[in-house]
């Protein structure tokens, strides 16, 4: 099996040698196996757009005089296919590898006082999340102390620059609360990485922006920024396919993070635009037989 | 085929680390080295040996900074200090770019300790032969700190320690006479400590000051000179008020 040599980039790396010799596997240069394949550039092109368009979802989140303001979708797609059924699915134990749902968690909970979005890959956004959380377990073990935000999202993004032109696909933001306030930062597969007050991120993303930027006030008490989060993404799910489900809002304060609801957006739309009962024209009368 | 001959560093049938005993057997023979914590103030002082007519004493300096708050000083090989240090320099700012908070003390002293315990566990190579002394602020809590590795990886925080020749006779005197100082006095303290063993005059101490706000700062011959001058006197005034009542009374 062909290997892809990385001893070239790291001069403090020894020079490959015998690949059978336990030493060599412990200390050589870090590799992966190629696939076997006559275009090995083209099977990589094809891998990379294979999971590129996928970032359908509404996230979004905004810094604010009590925190951080953290709120998204829950439609999860594959394709043009949007499954209601997965439930049922399961209870058969059916393998639904048409994975999609209307209930997917996009908010996820990295440690108490620390939020990531996901959008893009699902499993990468979920993976790569699950193990920020990890380090940052870890540091605080190693220092007696928290991470900031700041130190979390740049471990995030150093891994996620490690592994660009490979394929992953993740656009997240990590919101939290430390030492030095509120502290948002949006991170993606591409190795970039913004500080910033408000972000969204997705398909339904110019929509929600439309919203958020017209309502957003730094001052805002935690219910009425709740209420701008909530309505930014029930406008972007209304107007974007990719987007739907259940509206998620969470808000980060010194305390930690904590959900304050989660709410269909059939339902909230026929709660801001209520049908208006029609006035009757005429009634339809019993005609008296004679 | 193995890359490298058999490890130096082996166990003794007595549970020894034999090279690492040795290690610090080095260290022993080493430059003495003090280091004495206060609550707003940290010294370090270190024994100069006389300088050659001809070498340029500013290349020899014996206490470096690791970052604008941490700095350190040894006892031992100096050109295994070098390497250490040159690594401790770029872990400073590497975590600094990783973490976007500078180190804290113990973060890098666990750092260096972790450096010398490797080399006491891998094929080919022999510890360091060095102990060092570190202090620094911490960049959140600001509260100041002292700590000790040595070669065989070991560290712990002191509120006043020293290494190299005769550290059990400084050590000894600083468990007598430490009490929480600040400011000048930890600086005296520091000074009185390592004069128990070098002979006195600015020309044989190299001493350096950090505060929070001005971080390290070393002391020109003059300013050392003048402060053991007032060590002496005050010696002095001390042995002078112990015969004075006696006198009185006969």
């Amino acid at each position: 099996m062909m290997k892809i040599d990385f001893s070239g980039l790291d001069p403090s790396l020894p020079v490959k040698g015998n690949a059978e010799d336990l030493d060599d596997e412990i200390l050589a240069a870090p590799s992966f196996k190629l696939p076997v394949t006559v275009d090995f550039d083209g099977f990589q092109k094809a891998a990379v757009q294979m999971v590129k368009p996928a970032k359908g979802t509404t996230t979004l989140a905004f810094i604010f005089k009590h925190g951080v303001m953290v709120a998204a979708d829950s439609r999860a797609s594959m394709g043009g296919y949007i499954c209601k059924a997965l439930l049922i699915l399961n209870l058969y134990k059916i393998n639904l590898y048409l994975a999609a749902s209307q209930s997917v968690k996009k908010i996820i909970e990295i440690n108490p006082y620390m939020l990531g979005t996901m959008a893009g890959g699902a499993a990468d956004c979920q993976f790569w999340h699950r193990n920020l959380g990890i380090k940052c377990r870890l540091h605080e073990l190693a220092n007696k102390r928290r991470i900031s935000v700041a130190g979390a999202s740049k471990l995030l993004a150093n891994i996620l620059y490690s592994y660009r032109g490979m394929g992953l696909s993740v656009g997240t933001m990590i919101a939290g609360y430390d030492e030095s306030g509120a502290g948002l930062y949006y991170v993606d597969s591409e190795g970039g990485r913004l500080k910033g007050t408000r972000f969204s991120v997705g398909s339904g993303s110019p929509y929600a922006y439309g919203v958020l930027d017209s309502g957003y006030s730094f001052d805002l008490s935690v219910e009425d920024a709740a209420e701008l989060a909530r309505r930014a993404i029930y406008h972007a799910t209304f107007r974007d396919g990719a987007s739907g489900g259940v509206a998620s809002v969470y808000h980060v304060g010194p305390g930690g993070w904590k959900k304050l609801s989660g709410d269909d957006v059939g339902e909230m739309h026929y709660s801001y635009y209520p049908i208006e009962p029609t006035t009757v024209e005429q009634e339809m009368a019993d005609v008296r037989i004679a | 085929m193995a890359r490298y001959d058999r490890a130096i560093t082996v166990f003794s049938p007595d549970g020894h680390l034999f090279q690492v005993e040795y290690a610090l057997e080095a260290v022993r023979k080493g430059n003495a080295a003090v280091g004495v914590r206060g609550s707003d103030t940290i010294v370090l002082a270190v024994e100069k040996k006389s300088t050659p007519k001809l070498q340029d004493s500013r290349s020899v300096r014996k206490i470096v900074n690791l970052d604008d708050h941490i700095a350190l000083a040894c006892a031992g090989l100096k050109a295994d200090a070098r390497v250490l240090i040159n690594r401790a320099r770029i872990e400073c700012q590497s975590y600094k770019l990783t973490i976007e908070d500078p180190v804290t003390v113990e973060y890098i002293t666990r750092y260096i300790a972790g450096l010398q315990q490797k080399y006491t566990q891998s094929g080919g190579v022999r510890p360091f032969g060095l102990s060092t002394l570190i202090i620094g602020f911490d960049p959140h809590t600001h509260t100041p700190s002292l700590y000790q590795t040595d070669p065989s990886g070991t560290f712990s925080a002191w509120k006043a320690n020293a290494t190299g020749r005769n550290s059990n006779s400084i050590r000894e005197f600083l468990e007598k006479n430490y009490t929480e100082t600040s400011g000048q006095e930890t600086l005296k303290l520091a000074i009185r400590a390592l004069l128990e063993v070098v002979e006195s005059g600015g020309k044989n101490i190299e001493v350096a000051v950090m505060t929070r706000e001005q971080g390290l700062r070393q002391l020109e011959e003059a300013e050392i000179d003048a402060i053991v001058a007032d060590i002496e006197a005050e010696k002095a005034a001390a042995e002078a008020a112990k015969k004075a009542p006696a006198t009185k009374e006969t």
